[in-house]
């Protein structure tokens, strides 16, 4: 990949902020998660819950599937790929999906490398849960990162603590002197230019958004408060009693995120939220696969 | 001088940057709350339309926007931006704003794999760079509607009165001239 065509793809990703990415699961879904305001759409075959509940191995949608759900939006679609799988990401590439995301939901299927983004000209997301995972993605061709959080779960601890881990990583490095950097690439296993460019900058070198958990307007203020730039929802919205309803919510709160009257009328008569899992009962913490 | 960029979905903080660095006074609309202060241009920033389209109206922001810049409040639409003022949309039943009188066709040059950079001339400002992200082009215009810029035959950049909209981003490149250009109408009112 050229570098143009690297920076294309953090820019794409730049018009995504300040947005919610759905995953949905059949084209009706992705046209009433267009019509409540996505600004992208994730095609998958199952969300992230129905993942943890059916168990076993979790690959990439059928293109046929991912196809059908591209005819039926006009917004982005992404579809994802198991970790390290350069194989099923040449295929998405190949019908010409607008953003992968080698994603920690599906099982791994490399247990050492990730894919080498660099090789695709298709954009990449890749999960993160502190500084050095999401600066080892974007030196491997990330052009978007995001917090692991715990898919499928309904609860956003995991997704503040990722969150709030990078953040404090990112403040860290800034207030370091420059001799201190070299040591710190070390410590954080990723290239010295990555450190470098946060310890400038104050911020990832790509646009940064919340995922894993989120379930109500309200998780995604918080973690819109807490620094992510836009939100991806899995499971939150059709495990809910009132997708469309709570789509649209989770868009608007995104808008405004720190303006809490909106934010109150917005969280109203939403009916059932998903059931969310507990830290403590996850048999399987997706989060854990691919550092 | 202050400009009021819509900040509901988007690359937004970009233009706000852009702003910043020619030393213009920007602020961001998100509600129907920001619309109580005065401005003297907008800025309707790339991102999603369809997006930004639906909050614009849930949010109670149509009406008095629409209002304004019929009524000449300079406005540059970008990308997104640009659809929204359209008065047509060739691949879609929707129209926003409807104040520039364009045909837009959305996702002209098809998905991501489709979009690039380039350098082209801009009429009134010279040969900036330009970047086309899953972007529109402009299949016809209306009487009154100036072409300001072309890319391999298609019209990238029209200007109406005091509304600017053009199908590529100028506010991910390193070129100010755009913004300039449009902080300078803004200023002759």
């Amino acid at each position: 990949m050229d570098n143009e065509r690297y920076e294309l793809n953090k820019e794409l990703a730049q018009m995504l902020k300040g947005g919610v990415i759905m995953d949905v699961t059949t084209p009706e879904q992705a046209r009433v998660a267009q019509e409540a305001g996505a600004c992208a759409v994730m095609a998958l075959e199952r969300i992230p819950a129905d993942i943890r509940a059916a168990g076993g191995v979790s690959r990439m949608s059928d293109p046929g599937m991912i196809k059908g759900i591209q005819e039926a939006v006009s917004i982005p679609v992404m579809a994802k790929c198991r970790i390290g799988h350069f194989a099923e990401a040449q295929i998405l590439e190949a019908i010409e999906i607008d953003y992968i995301d080698e994603s920690e939901v599906l099982s791994p299927a490399d247990d050492v490398y990730h894919i080498d983004k660099t090789k695709f000209k298709v954009p990449f997301v890749c999960g993160a849960k502190d500084l050095g995972e999401a600066l080892r993605r974007i030196s491997e061709g990330a052009s978007m990162i995001r917090t692991k959080g715990e898919p499928g779960t309904g609860d956003i601890v995991q997704a503040v603590r990722h969150m709030r881990k990078m953040n404090q990583e990112i403040a860290r490095l800034t207030s370091m002197r420059e001799d201190e950097l070299y040591d710190a690439a070390k410590q954080l296993q990723v290239p010295y230019d990555l450190v470098k460019y946060v310890h400038e900058k104050g911020r990832l070198p790509v646009v940064n958004f919340a995922a894993g958990g989120v379930a109500t307007p309200a998780d995604a203020a918080l973690m819109m408060q807490l620094g992510a730039e836009g939100v991806f929802v899995g499971s939150g919205i059709f495990r809910s009693g009132d997708p469309k309803k709570r789509a649209a919510a989770i868009v608007k709160a995104v808008t405004n995120y720190k303006d809490a009257k909106i934010l109150a009328e917005l969280s109203e008569n939403l009916g059932e939220a998903m059931v969310g899992i507990n830290e403590q009962e996850i048999q399987l913490l997706m989060a854990e696969r691919g550092k | 001088m202050k400009i009021a960029v819509l900040a509901v979905q988007g690359a937004f903080v970009e233009h706000e940057r852009m702003l910043g660095q020619l030393g213009i006074e920007s602020f961001e609309i998100r509600q129907k709350n920001d619309l109580r202060q005065d401005f003297d241009g907008l800025i309707l920033p790339g991102g999603e339309s369809t997006v930004m389209g639906k909050l614009v109206r849930e949010l109670g922001l149509f009406e008095p926007l629409k209002e304004k810049i019929a009524g000449g409040l300079p406005v540059l639409g970008t990308c997104a931006g640009l659809i929204l003022l359209a008065e047509k949309l060739s691949n879609d039943a929707n129209v926003y704003f409807g104040t520039l009188p364009v045909t837009v066709k959305r996702n002209a040059y098809g998905r991501q794999l489709g979009s690039f950079y380039t350098n082209a001339e801009v009429r009134g400002i010279g040969e900036i760079p330009m970047a086309f992200i899953r972007a529109p082009y402009i299949e016809s215009v209306g009487s009154g509607a100036e072409v300001i810029a072309e890319v391999d035959g298609n019209i990238v950049g029209v200007r109406y009165g005091r509304q600017i909209g053009v199908s590529f981003h100028p506010e991910v490149t390193d070129s100010l001239r755009l913004h300039r250009y449009f902080v300078e109408l803004a200023a002759a009112g």
